[in-house]
């Protein structure tokens, strides 16, 4: 239940973001996530979005740098203390988490945690083991 | 193994006889310069100085140099030796900075062009059963025209492709199937790339071997070239003040670049006390002239820098070689105190893994102090979600830089494709601070 997020290569630049929103926006795709890690000079912009394939195409035609990189999307309670538990598993069990971001569900009371770990298939069995809900491609169509 | 040679009786001349010939051909010269070019009985006069005191090549160093400020001061057929009605091409070079820079030709000074690019070609094993593809610029440009004269000499069938369209370019390639090329290296690139954006191998093409030159590029950029479009690349060396392309030429050892020392002779000097350095030394190069009618240059200072090598080639030539030349005393740059050569920044490039062999150098001043940047692009393969290893890629072009230069440079990884493509010389300079000194 691995999931697939699109990561874009940016310059530092006026409207480089935009650029992105723009090519996803004309060829009819919907950003369910994003998040932006900058250093100085340039920015990795990481997305989950609902067509992965189409988008990945538009992106690349229009000359963009993409990569797909495998994350974790955490369904987790919508209230305090829901995400500690997540963590402390993935503490105890020496699970690196490289970055991490957020989103509320528009489907119910959840909460979406994406979740890059250095150990992404141990992370994953620890977590399913554990009970907690994973969310599949599928389940981002919406 | 054996050497392919255009003209191997020139070519393997015994020095002896090589050094009488220069001699002749050097007292001829300047016989013919002092009575037909007032610009130089001039300077000879000033000099007190008498065509019989040439006796031999030995006493080239009495003779005075030649600038091209001199070429601009006689804008535009001042320095020419015969009447108009004797010259039968014109070229000129690209005046960024004033004036152009206008050469003429007479029939046989043609002759001369082919035959010394008919020996530069010759000597990377063209021969008559080849294609010739020529990617230099056509017109006042002489590498078009320089590098077609030489293919049509030597016999073969020549394709004047010109520059730019890199699709048609490729068109050609596949369906004309030229075993030979010549464009800048950094067009070649441009090519490569294609290539691999397309899926095109390189195998499906004819191509055996390349002339590459117009500007100063690195054994690792020939090796880039090399692997990429499967074939040898050849360094050439000229300029247009000289007769264009073919002054100098590698043989199949590509170690160094010989001289056409029976129609050209080099000197390397010292820029600043303008005396000969010793083989060995690297120097600005100058040349002679001896042979060509309608415009002999002495002396001509080429602000090119580079080095005679010791020592004979296995090739079997006589002729002296030229280690590829580094770069030019005018592309040179004074970075806070330290002189910096884009071609030492390529050669940082090319060894490492994740970049691409594009880059664009950007010098500012802020406040009394010069900044160098160097935008460097990230190959689409190596980029990676992880920003640790991307700041890794630019931390480690940084310290490469360094330890290069001597001097620290401010490494900004751009995407792909983002840096300009040249199809003929590529500029990788931007000197921002020549815009606000006065």
């Amino acid at each position: 239940m691995i999931l697939k997020q699109i990561s874009v290569f940016v310059e530092n630049r006026y409207g480089a973001i935009r650029d992105i929103t723009k090519i996803l926006a004309d060829a009819g795709i919907n950003i369910r996530a994003l998040s932006v890690a900058d250093t100085t000079d340039f920015g990795v912009v990481r997305m989950i979005v609902d067509k992965r394939k189409p988008a990945l195409k538009a992106l690349r035609e229009n000359g963009m740098t993409v990569k797909e990189t495998d994350v974790i999307a955490l369904v987790s309670d919508d209230r305090p203390g829901s995400l500690y538990k997540a963590l402390c598993l993935l503490a105890e069990n020496e699970i690196l988490v490289e970055y991490s971001y957020g989103f509320v569900s528009p489907m119910g009371d959840d909460a979406i945690i994406i979740l890059k770990c250095d150990d992404m298939q141990k992370a994953l069995s620890c977590l399913t083991e554990s009970g907690f809900k994973l969310l599949t491609a599928e389940d981002v169509k919406f | 193994m054996s050497y392919h040679m255009y003209n191997i009786e020139a070519e393997t001349m015994p020095r002896e006889e090589l050094i009488k010939l220069q001699s002749e051909r050097l007292c001829a010269m300047v016989k013919r310069i002092y009575e037909k070019v007032p610009f130089y009985k001039e300077k000879f006069d000033e000099l007190g100085l008498k065509p019989e005191d040439i006796r031999s090549i030995d006493d080239i160093a009495k003779l005075p140099f030649t600038n091209k400020q001199d070429l601009r001061d006689n804008y535009p057929f001042g320095l020419f030796a015969v009447p108009m009605d004797e010259v039968v091409r014109i070229h000129a070079s690209s005046g960024t900075t004033g004036k152009q820079t206008v050469v003429g030709y007479t029939r046989n000074d043609l002759a001369l062009w082919g035959e010394v690019m008919a020996r530069t070609l010759g000597a990377g094993g063209v021969t008559s059963s080849d294609i010739g593809h020529i990617s230099y610029g056509y017109g006042l440009f002489t590498g078009g025209m320089g590098g077609n004269l030489g293919s049509e000499t030597v016999g073969c069938a020549t394709i004047p492709a010109s520059t730019g369209n890199t699709r048609r370019q490729v068109t050609i390639l596949q369906d004309f199937k030229p075993t030979f090329i010549l464009m800048t290296p950094s067009y070649a690139l441009t090519i490569a790339e294609y290539l691999e954006q397309n899926g095109i191998p390189a195998e499906t093409l004819s191509l055996k071997c390349g002339f590459f030159g117009a500007e100063p590029w690195t054994e690792e950029m020939r090796g880039e070239i090399q692997q990429r479009l499967g074939i040898k690349a050849y360094d050439i060396y000229g300029l247009s003040e000289v007769i264009g392309p073919g002054v100098a030429y590698e043989c199949e050892c590509q170690n160094g670049l010989h001289v056409n020392e029976d129609h050209f002779y080099i000197e390397i000097i010292d820029p600043e006390t303008l005396q000969p350095v010793p083989d060995g030394t690297e120097g600005e190069i100058v040349f002679t002239c001896m042979t060509k009618e309608a415009l002999p240059l002495l002396r001509y200072r080429t602000h090119d820098i580079g080095m005679r090598m010791q020592g004979a080639c296995s090739c079997g030539r006589t002729f002296v070689r030229l280690a590829k030349p580094s770069g030019r005393t005018d592309d040179m740059l004074i970075i806070r105190g330290v002189n910096v050569f884009p071609s030492q920044i390529e050669s940082v490039l090319m060894n490492m893994e994740g970049i691409a062999p594009f880059f664009q150098m950007i010098v500012e001043r802020e406040g009394n102090l010069d900044k160098l940047t160097v935008l460097v692009e990230l190959t689409e393969e190596a980029f990676t979600d992880e920003v640790r290893k991307l700041e890794s890629i630019t931390k480690c072009v940084t310290e490469n830089i360094h330890s290069v230069l001597g001097i620290s440079a401010k490494v900004k990884l751009v995407e792909p494709r983002s840096i300009e493509r040249f199809e003929g010389k590529a500029k990788r300079v931007i000197d921002k601070r020549k815009q606000i000194s006065f």
